[in-house]
């Protein structure tokens, strides 16, 4: 069989390849190839199998096959096989594969290994990506590695009992006694990674932090060294000698200084050193400056230093290089808390980052804006994120919106200027708004009652503009519906009122219902709207046109909100009007269910259940079962009572129950007939209306009917039709009664009647017994 | 997803773990280098690997060198061809990442003479070895550019037991 051919001839084949099809049909080729020769076991050219497969493992094709020919070479006695299988374990295997246990006994072999640089990858490879399992095995070697006075593999025993820690904690303390003089070492990498097995230590034990706590001055003498010492061509960077050294030190100085005061203290000199002597020119010195900042503000250091720290990070942001602006922006962020009135020193540098032109200094800037925002500099600073706001890219939108609301209600100096900064946010980032402020905003403008006018006028007024942006055109058909009789009466204070007609206004909100702009939702507001407005304009056949409309919408949502509207005006117009100031809505998903004339009752429906079209009994019921109990108001309906003695009730066209009228008074013309019906669901609750007619030749006029009942029943008066009775039989006035009777007793009553007839007042009391027994059992 | 996020938790506890990976790619997306310095599964590994790409690839010339990714920080720099791609946990000193893989790419140029792409996708696994002398467990284990180019040219010597060293590679 020819020799495979050699990985750079592979390599170069492969990229010869125009289409990925032909570069998978020539590596498919070559697997197959691969594969037969690991069938056989070659040894020769095993090495360079692996190799090829690596590569194409890189590539992104499957290579697991070859896991196992890379535990082959690792046991190969030829440094190339060994260099190119320990590769190959660290790429193709882990250690969540039960197969990379079997490499335990070669590591193990070549740990102690006579030739370094074998010793070396046995190290690197465990290091890399040894298994808490392997770790537990083979830390007895590693710890006698530790000994080594060879520099070359002490750095790397180090790193491997820092991974050895890292996967298998109890073991640190075996590492303790090799820690012993540790810092005494003047090869930098020994130092290096003894400072980096310190530092692991250190954290993870507070035991051992205490027990390093020794080693202060030690480390603050090396560092000292490496400043002042001249050049070294080895470890220089620009100028600076080992900067990777430093960093490491100043780290590990950050972990031993915090909280405690004397070690902060033997390090305050070092660090002041290091703060002002650093040359700033190139990256590699403020790397160091900006470790060192971090170190001081984290351990106990004195006020000059702090200052000094901030200060730095103060000019950081006015620093040409946008990687040290960044860092700078994230550095103030994190000590914003702790040092807050420093970082508030240099507000106007982190405002002016705002406008730089790049995206991840522009966020740390906004960012660290927001939390420098307080009750003193709030006006100031909202002009500054509201330009921001206005000129940003999309992707800050919506943040910056949701922080200016923030803002606004943690500090807003005046209602006023609140309404003003939602309503500027509203009209310049109204569509990166998210959902849940539309609510929210809804519940601040409730509350500032005496801003309605003004935020109604400024809403529309911002309608008028622009309909595209869903949340404003959300909240401010809320606001329209709500206090559209403020818009029209024109009573704003806060400013020049607009002159506004009631037509004008519904032109507006029908406007946003046929608009190809609107969401759904925004039209169900819209629609809500308009109907909230029938109780409060006076142009209500308009509305009722423009719901009974909408009753045939194809948006599913709209047509049932339409068709329970409509049922609103035909069945309960009295009810409507019976309500103070608003109709009772219900509104699915996140809206609310208004119960206007007392308090608001904010109730976020998130059910999906379709409620349908009202019945009466519903919606008797939605009211009988509030835990508000709505003040009964005898207000006059709108409408006449209806003549003649047809039954002009709110029952009217559900079947009856089958339980016959009774007459319950009937006395000086005046009569009094009941009806039944069963509450459905409940059949406990039994509703009774009044039929009050009057057979004398003048009317009734304030009739009040009322009506007690027996302790172990509860009752419900509704309001009455009229407090009219028509002379002559015109005419009836109907009231509902709700019995609650759970223990199923006999229902009786005592009613009182009071009344003007022919100028004088008539009142009588009675007891009405003879209810039918299917009206109460 | 959530496998990730889990690691990154458990290592939380460490605040200085250097470097989470190392990733080295072309302009056009191709992988050239991939260094794993946390254990992840080859379906985590294979989405880092495009997020990487797709969110450094697509920052415009003269941004920073960082940007945030979950609750990794990521440092890249691009050097001619290639991007050197590296994450690191929230605590790292990013100025300093910088230095590192500056460092690193300057040893790849003292071992291959004036490097470029061409020469890490022809020789990946000595790019490889370089990687592994300078760096371990996401820490830096040498931090002498004389030291390290002395290991590797005494492994090189080392490693030529059937071919002449100078002319044909071993494999």
């Amino acid at each position: 069989m020819p020799a495979p051919i050699r990985l750079r001839e592979l390599i170069r084949t492969i990229r010869t390849a125009r289409t990925q099809a032909e570069e998978r049909e020539m590596i498919q080729k070559e697997c197959a190839a691969i594969r037969s020769s690991f069938r056989e076991e070659d040894n020769t050219y095993r090495c360079r199998n692996v190799a090829k497969l690596l590569y194409m493992h890189m590539l992104g094709y499957p290579a697991h096959f070859g896991q196992l020919e890379c535990l082959k070479l690792i046991a190969s006695q030829k440094f190339t096989d060994k260099r190119i299988g320990y590769l190959g374990a660290m790429l193709l295997l882990d250690e969540r594969q039960d197969v990379h246990l079997l490499m335990t006994n070669c590591i193990k072999n070549d740990l102690n290994h006579s030739t370094q640089y074998v010793q070396g990858l046995a190290l690197c490879t465990l290091g890399c990506m040894g298994s808490s399992e392997m770790c537990r095995d083979l830390a007895g070697e590693v710890e006698k590695l530790l000994k080594t006075s060879n520099s070359y593999l002490r750095k790397k025993v180090t790193l491997c009992a820092v991974h050895v820690i890292r996967k298998v904690p109890e073991l640190m303390e075996m590492f303790l006694p090799a820690t012993k003089n540790l810092l005494s070492e003047k090869n930098h990498g020994v130092l290096h990674t003894s400072v980096v097995l310190l530092t692991e230590m250190c954290e993870r034990s507070p035991d051992m932090l205490a027990h390093f706590r020794k080693l202060v001055p030690q480390l603050v003498r090396i560092l000292k060294n490496l400043i002042m010492s001249g050049y070294s061509p080895e470890h220089d960077v620009s100028g600076i000698s080992d900067p990777f050294l430093q960093v490491r030190i100043l780290r590990l100085l950050r972990i031993l200084g915090k909280g405690d005061d004397d070690s902060s203290e033997a390090m305050n000199d070092i660090l002041a050193q290091v703060a002002t002597n650093t040359e700033t020119s190139k990256n590699v010195g403020n790397a160091i400056l900006y470790e060192t900042v971090l170190t001081i503000m984290d351990i106990k250091s004195e006020s000059g230093l702090r200052v000094l720290a901030i200060n730095i990070l103060g000019r950081f942001l006015l620093n040409n290089d946008k990687n040290i602006r960044y860092v700078a922006l994230t550095s103030l962020l994190k000590t914003v808390q702790t040092d807050h009135n420093a970082v508030q020193r240099h507000r106007s540098t982190i405002v002016d980052c705002l406008k730089d032109l790049d995206v991840s200094i522009k966020r740390r800037a906004m960012e660290l804006s927001f939390a420098l925002v307080n009750g003193n500099n709030i006006r100031g600073m909202m002009k500054e994120l509201l330009y921001f706001l206005d000129s940003c890219d999309p992707e800050f939108k919506a943040d910056c919106a949701s922080g200016v609301f923030l803002a606004a209600e943690k500090y807003a100096p005046s209602k006023r200027w609140h309404i003003d900064t939602i309503m500027r946010v509203l009209t310049t980032a109204g569509s990166y708004v998210r959902d849940d402020s539309v609510p929210n905003l809804i519940q601040l403008i409730t509350n500032s009652v005496e801003m309605h006018a003004y935020t109604v006028q400024r809403l529309y007024k911002a309608l008028l503009d622009d309909i595209s942006q869903q949340p404003l055109v959300q909240v401010a058909s809320w606001c329209i519906g709500e206090y559209g009789d403020l818009l029209v009466s024109g009573q704003c204070e806060e400013e020049e009122p607009i002159q506004v007609t009631e037509d004008e206004v519904l032109d507006v909100l029908e406007g946003l219902l046929v608009s190809n702009l609107s969401t759904p939702v925004t039209r169900g507001y819209a629609l809500t709207a308009i109907m909230k407005l029938s109780t409060r304009f006076t142009s209500v056949n308009r509305i009722k046109k423009v719901v009974s409309i909408y009753g045939s919408s194809i948006d599913v949502e709209l047509q049932q909100r339409a068709v329970e509207y409509n049922a609103l005006f035909k069945k309960y117009d009295h009810m409507r009007n019976g309500f103070h100031l608003s109709l009772l809505m219900i509104i699915n998903f996140r809206f609310f269910v208004v119960l206007s004339s007392f308090k608001m009752v904010q109730v976020c429906l998130s059910c999906l259940c379709v409620v349908p079209i009202l019945q009466a009994n519903d919606l008797l019921d939605l009211l009988g079962g509030n835990d508000v109990v709505p003040v009964i108001q005898n207000t006059v309906s709108t409408k006449p009572a209806s003549a003649g003695g047809e039954l002009l009730d709110l029952l009217g066209d559900l079947s009856l129950s089958g339980i016959p009228p009774m007459t319950a008074y009937n006395k000086n013309g005046l009569k009094i007939d009941f009806t039944f019906e069963r509450a459905n669901p409940n059949p406990n609750i039994a509703v009774i209306t009044i039929h009050a007619s009057n057979s004398t030749e003048a009317d009734m006029t304030d009739f009040v009917f009322q009506a007690a009942v027996p302790k172990t029943f509860q009752l419900q008066l509704l309001s009455p039709s009229s407090n009219v009775v028509p002379a002559l039989n015109q005419g009836t006035v109907t009231q509902v009664i709700r019995v609650l009777n759970p223990q199923k007793q006999q229902l009786r009553m005592r009613i009182k009647l009071t009344y003007t007839h022919k100028g004088s007042a008539v009142q009588d009391l009675a007891e009405v017994n003879n209810f039918p027994p299917q009206s109460w059992q | 997803m959530t496998r990730l996020l889990k690691i990154v938790s458990c290592s939380s506890l460490r605040f200085f773990l250097q470097m989470r990976f190392l990733l080295l790619f072309s302009r056009q997306g191709k992988l050239r280098l991939q260094k794993w310095f946390t254990p992840l599964t080859d379906r985590e590994k294979k989405k880092v690997i495009r997020d990487m790409m797709m969110l450094v690839l697509a920052r415009p010339a003269r941004s920073c060198n960082f940007l945030q990714w979950r609750d990794l920080k990521i440092v890249y720099k691009r050097y001619a061809s290639l991007y050197f791609c590296a994450g690191l946990e929230d605590h790292d000193n990013e100025l300093l990442a910088l230095e590192v893989l500056h460092r690193y790419v300057e040893l790849l140029d003292k071992y291959f003479g004036n490097v470029c792409e061409l020469d890490i996708i022809f020789n990946f696994e000595k790019a490889y070895f370089i990687l592994d002398e300078f760096l371990m467990e996401g820490e830096i284990l040498e931090t002498s550019k004389v030291a390290v180019g002395v290991s590797l040219e005494e492994a090189d010597t080392l490693q030529e037991t059937m071919e002449e060293y100078m002319s044909k590679p071993a494999y």
